[in-house]
């Protein structure tokens, strides 16, 4: 302010003040990020994924045995009954398109929030997505008892001139979900084809090099082809954002537009939005903290990454304790009988322990740890409430869909609701082909967006001053 | 058409370069040396490098406009075509005209949504003549290494301004380093 000139001691304490902590850790150059990402596919199959994948490929399996009982023998093979006539089948979808949420969150939004953490894991947070919604669109599919007749969904002219009513909630989640995984394979596809260069210039094999060629287009980082690309990428970004807040939006009206107590609430929309972003995220960290540590990713997703998802958490997980807490105040401020004791039900009625432990516990109070540093920097304890919040997210679904139906207006027709071995082996069945897709995933594909990581490099900037010499070949020796 | 004393046709004159910043400086003295036909490779989009180039913004948005309208307006006709003609469904006692539109919406926005994720999708491989087997720059050894750390600048030898000793002391005084004649098979 004087301006007398700094001294080289005050700037360097200047600079170390306003410094940023990096996002790839030990200086590591743009050839090992390449290098250590593609050895991931390109190195044989370690024994523990053989382990992995033959586990989850049984369970699968068995999955796909059940619903081919389910179609061929017919709905009474599931435990759903009146009044409970939604029970698993929908909880999974609801619970399956949730965790689908924070793939696109995470390259979209965040990405037009210039938020550049994000691409460490962007890309194995969209392929998370996908597969998600894979499992979730299983079951409305197979719910509507007659298979064969789920292209009635599609409004295409039939025999009998019938048509769909668009005015329907069921119609508009259709749309919704049909056109969220279509714009989620398009986006990660695009963010794909700069690394499947990568992987087709670097492949050793014939096979390798036609089908890691094919699908990489014939790209060349040709950078009038960058230009169209980030334009494309950030449109696909813009489109994302409102998409991927409306799907659960949508799914949310399935409930919001009928009548029945606890179902008929206009908070719907961005309380399941905001449950669905804090249960996608646990499921990232449920994905990435295992993979990171058995691929030696910690310099790519580095403990920085890991506390940033967990404030997200943080913040998404009080978003939903303060929509529990208003749906109850709501209740009780309405003076509606049903509607108070449908929410007195919920918690002291026949399902009062999913509501202690699956909403109050793991969905309130685990997230809370994530205001001590420690706990986000605790890999363990991170862990934890992932798994927390995985199990919770599932109960809260559950306790919305059967906690909403099996107490009705009638009391002569309360009843409570029991799962049949077919909902169980159905729902652990899609658990199974969710991880199975994802073991294919790192085996066969890029788990970390190189392209996008190297741009959060200080070297990538073009007005980096250094001389390439003065940067370490292959950064320190640990590996934390 | 340049050939070569072995009667190769000559795509460009390329070279590399050690680093991002390095690309960067050079493409801005090709710039204004007043090439036309040329280009830059890089792993990664580098920020800044399209006005390096004296490229201006790209107009693929023009062809997500017009897949957003056009999915809008398919929606229109897709859910008023059979709900208010083709087969009127009275729910809920509520007439079937367009007074009813809000019911309607949530499928519009889904419908513009995902036109204007395909145009976006498909106009950038078509705005890049994308996909395509081969590219003349792919013949030479060096290059593979643009998917990994590699930084090229290449000089087709249709540009007007192409002549073989001065686009080789441009890139050399730009800094390149092993420059190169590519072929053009």
């Amino acid at each position: 302010m004087d301006g007398a000139p700094a001294t080289a001691p005050e700037l360097e304490q200047a600079r170390q003040q306003i410094a940023h902590v990096p996002l790839v850790l030990n200086r590591r150059n743009f050839n090992w990020l390449t290098q250590r990402i593609s050895g991931v596919v390109e190195q044989p199959a370690p024994r523990w994924w053989w382990v992995c994948f033959m586990t989850t490929a049984s369970i699968a399996t068995f999955g796909l045995f059940c619903i081919g009982y389910l179609i061929s023998t017919g709905v009474g093979t599931w435990g759903n009954n009146i009044p409970v006539g939604w029970a698993w089948g929908i909880t999974n979808f609801v619970f399956w398109i949730g965790i689908g949420h924070a793939g696109t969150l995470i390259s979209a939004i965040l990405y037009l929030l210039r938020q550049k953490w994000r691409t460490s894991i962007n890309r194995s947070a969209e392929a998370m997505t996908l597969f998600a919604v894979i499992c979730a669109a299983i079951f409305p599919g197979i719910h509507v008892g007659r298979f064969w007749m789920a292209w009635y969904l599609a409004p295409i002219p039939n025999n009998w001139a019938i048509w769909q009513n668009f005015r329907s909630a069921l119609m508009w989640d259709v749309f919704a979900v049909s056109t969220y995984f279509t714009v989620s394979v398009l986006f990660w596809y695009t963010g794909l084809v700069p690394d499947l260069a990568s992987l087709r210039d670097r492949a050793t094999t014939r096979v390798r090099k036609f089908l890691f060629g094919v699908f990489a287009l014939g790209w060349r980082g040709s950078n009038r082809n960058w230009r169209h690309y980030e334009m494309a990428y950030l449109l696909l970004a813009g489109l994302s954002t409102p998409l991927v807040l409306s799907v659960h939006s949508v799914v949310s009206f399935d409930f919001a537009s009928t009548v029945l107590p606890t179902w008929h609430t206009t908070i719907f929309p961005p309380y399941f939005v905001a449950g669905a972003i804090f249960g996608g995220f646990a499921m990232v960290l449920t994905l990435l903290l295992p993979a990171r540590a058995i691929f030696k990713l910690q310099d790519i997703i580095t403990p920085q990454h890991v506390d940033k998802m967990a404030k997200i958490i943080l913040l998404t997980g009080s978003f939903v304790a303060y929509a529990y807490s208003m749906e109850f105040f709501i209740a009780w401020y309405s003076g509606d009988h049903y509607e108070r004791f449908a929410f007195w039900n919920r918690i002291f009625g026949p399902y009062w322990w999913y509501w202690w432990f699956g909403m109050l516990f793991c969905n309130c109070l685990s997230p809370q740890l994530f205001w001590f540093r420690w706990c986000r920097r605790n890999v363990l304890v991170v862990f934890f409430v992932a798994m927390c919040v995985n199990a919770g997210m599932w109960f809260e679904r559950f306790i919305i869909i059967v906690g909403g139906l099996h107490r009705d207006f009638l009391p002569s027709s309360w009843r409570i609701f029991q799962p049949s071995w077919v909902d169980i082996w159905t729902y652990i069945g899609t658990i199974g082909i969710f991880t199975s897709l994802f073991l294919l995933f790192i085996r066969f594909l890029p788990m970390i967006a190189m392209s996008e990581v190297k741009t959060a490099t200080p070297e990538a900037d073009p007005h980096y001053d250094l001389p390439p010499e003065s940067i370490p070949a292959a950064g320190g020796e640990r590996n934390r | 058409m340049t050939t070569t004393p072995y009667g190769h046709k000559v795509y460009a004159m390329a070279a590399e370069y050690p680093s991002a910043a390095a690309l960067y400086e050079a493409a801005k003295r090709v710039r204004d040396a007043g090439f036309r036909r040329w280009d830059v490779f890089s792993p990664f989009p580098i920020h800044g490098m399209d006005e390096a180039m004296g490229l201006g913004k790209s107009w693929l948005s023009g062809w997500v406009l017009f897949g957003g309208i056009s999915g809008f307006l398919t929606a229109v006709i897709v859910e008023f075509g059979p709900s208010s003609f083709l087969y009127p469904l009275v729910v809920h006692g509520k007439p079937t005209n367009f007074f009813t539109v809000p019911a309607f919406f949530p499928i519009m926005f889904e419908l513009t949504i995902l036109f204007s994720s395909f145009a976006a999708f498909f106009a950038w491989q078509g705005m890049n003549r994308l996909p395509r087997w081969n590219h003349p720059m792919f013949n030479w050894d060096r290059f593979s290494r643009v998917t990994n750390d590699g930084f090229f600048l290449a000089i087709e030898a249709h540009d007007p301004r192409f002549t073989e000793n001065g686009v080789y002391e441009l890139l050399e005084q730009t800094g390149g380093r092993h420059i190169t004649v590519v072929h053009e098979d």
